[in-house]
């Protein structure tokens, strides 16, 4: 056991540390309320008033109700069609100890080395040949780009079920896809939250393939985002009012769920 | 379920459609590609290995690998030092271990897009300002100059990704029985002693699994690159990927934007396996 005093020095250094962490989001927030002329006369300071036409203004420019939506959707059905997708194919791979198998599984292993800029040009390219350049395709795309870390998660997991449970299904009558969907699935669930968190961090996040497949129209949150700020990239009372509406949803949604955040993010990148 | 079962197959068609239209055909549809002069849609004559010679001399090609591999190089030691450094902080017994996890790990959450403009805010208002206070010139026109520019890359880069590896290496030292901690300092072990013996050591392996995470996020590294000095001052500050996108879209020039992908991909893929292979020899060493 540590010393008392001991513990307090380092309670007090983790505070600090902790604060200064927090520093630039403190920062984009206290000048989010200021006037323009504020901001010029002093970043350091609190506002006089605490405006709020700042956060009107870019609430209406950023269209955020729109993007908003195509985030969520976009985020919501991809990562859906990701878990189950790779889930499928994680149990099948598992349960199918072959030669085969297994090079199906290091061929899905080893396309997480390809950095997507090698593959973005022909990809926009024949995508747009087929004239699937916009959500349609972009989930599609997702569904490419991270099936194989959620197949590898699957499969791993997959070690801890039984076989016998396979066997009891069949027996009782159910088809493969039933006993995967009613037995398996549900024994997958603690796994599934993590590929759901992974996955929803770098999709919700995601700007290049984005800026490439959908217009402004169609624009997710950080798309827009990147629009919005080009626009005002001196008037920092918007810009900065804008920035804060965009990470809301992100903050809320840590706070209710940054337990599983935490385990889900620390389990993908133990295994 | 066997090869021959049809089931096995339908589990797998959706993300082997996926992973083949998406990944493995565009990799060898540009990869030929970069050896004729397509523009996009198609290509008429077939030019060899012109556009990988043409790469030799390109400057700005190189300068951004060169930039790319210093900036990772960097990112990686302050990276792996400020995660282990943050994660045995938060694993002492102290009241606030929960909230700082949290804390240390919120900014990986927000896009790098998002984060990038709000340091370009820090850098150049905040700083300028505090600069200004305190008559220290060197704060002032932060991401104007190439130095600053880089060293802001890796400050974003660090304050994002510490509490990603600080996780990591949270796992690790949690794994470490405190049963041997405990008996080493029976044995008169110094704080130093038992870091440097035991718990170093131990968490080897996250050694290994951050350095591969770092090494080859920071060599993709996009958004925050564009956020923050969109590669300026005069394309000093423009890494690899930036550079490869600017070459394709901006320049339109689809055939040697593949052929620069085409190394980009050789180059990660060398620098990921020599890593994994040499961290895991170490491990046994050990």
């Amino acid at each position: 056991m540590e010393s008392k005093r001991k513990l307090y020095i380092i309670e007090i250094v983790g505070v600090l540390l902790g604060l200064l962490w927090l520093s630039p989001f403190y920062l984009m927030l206290v000048n989010a309320f200021k006037t323009k002329k504020e901001i010029f006369s002093g970043v350091l300071d609190l506002p006089e008033a605490f405006t709020t036409a700042n956060f009107v203004e870019a609430y209406i420019d950023l269209d955020f109700t729109a993007s908003l939506f195509n985030s969520v959707l976009i985020t919501v059905v991809s990562v859906g069609i990701i878990i189950f997708c790779s889930s499928m194919a994680g149990y099948a791979l598992a349960r199918n100890k072959s030669k085969l198998s297994g090079a199906l599984l290091l061929l899905f292993v080893s396309a997480m080395l390809i950095p997507f800029q090698s593959v973005m040009i022909p990809l926009v390219s024949l995508f747009g040949q087929v004239e699937m350049l916009n959500r349609a395709g972009l989930i599609f795309m997702y569904l490419g780009f991270g099936c194989s870390l959620s197949i590898f998660l699957y499969h791993g997991a997959m070690t801890g079920i039984s076989k016998s449970l396979d066997e009891a299904a069949i027996i009782d009558g159910a088809n493969k896809f039933q006993t995967f969907i009613h037995i398996i699935f549900p024994l997958l669930k603690p796994i599934s939250v993590t590929v759901g968190i992974l996955n929803v961090i770098w999709i919700w996040n995601d700007y290049l393939l984005p800026s490439l497949i959908l217009g402004e129209d169609n624009a997710t949150i950080p798309l827009k985002m990147f629009y919005f700020f080009g626009q005002y990239t001196k008037q920092w009372h918007l810009a900065l009012a804008g920035l804060t509406i965009a990470i809301i949803p992100v903050i809320v949604g840590y706070f209710f769920a940054q337990k599983q955040i935490i385990k889900g993010v620390s389990e993908g990148a133990v295994k | 379920m066997r090869n021959r079962d049809l089931s096995f197959w339908l589990f797998l068609t959706p993300v082997l459609l996926g992973l083949i239209l998406v990944v493995i055909v565009p990799l060898i549809y540009g990869t030929i590609f970069s050896f004729t002069d397509w523009n996009g849609l198609s290509a008429t004559t077939f030019v060899g290995f012109e556009h990988y010679l043409n790469l030799l001399h390109d400057e700005e090609f190189i300068d951004a690998i060169v930039f790319t591999i210093l900036f990772s190089g960097v990112s990686i030691i302050l990276l792996n030092f400020l995660g282990l450094s943050l994660a045995i902080l938060v694993t002492r017994q102290i009241k606030t271990n929960n909230m700082l996890r949290t804390i240390f790990f919120m900014p990986n959450l927000i896009g790098g897009l998002i984060l990038g403009f709000i340091w370009q805010f820090i850098f150049i208002s905040v700083f300028g300002d505090i600069g200004e206070a305190l008559q220290i010139e060197a704060m002032q026109g932060w991401l104007s100059t190439t130095s600053t520019g880089f060293w802001g890359l890796v400050i974003l880069t660090c304050w994002q990704m510490a509490g990603y590896i600080m996780i990591i290496y949270i796992a690790y030292l949690q794994n470490i029985p405190s049963e041997l901690i405990e008996a080493a300092k029976i044995d008169g072990a110094n704080s130093w002693q038992r870091f440097r013996n035991i718990t170093f050591p131990l968490v080897a392996p996250a050694f290994t699994v951050s350095m591969f995470l770092t090494l080859s996020t920071s060599f993709k590294i996009y958004d925050q690159n564009l956020s923050l000095t969109n590669g300026g001052p005069f394309e000093s500050t423009q890494m690899v990927a930036m550079e490869i996108v600017k070459t394709a879209f901006s320049a339109n020039e689809m055939a040697y934007g593949q052929a620069k992908a085409v190394v980009f991909f050789i180059i990660v893929s060398i620098i990921a396996l020599t890593q994994v292979y040499y961290n895991k020899k170490r491990e046994v060493d050990m």
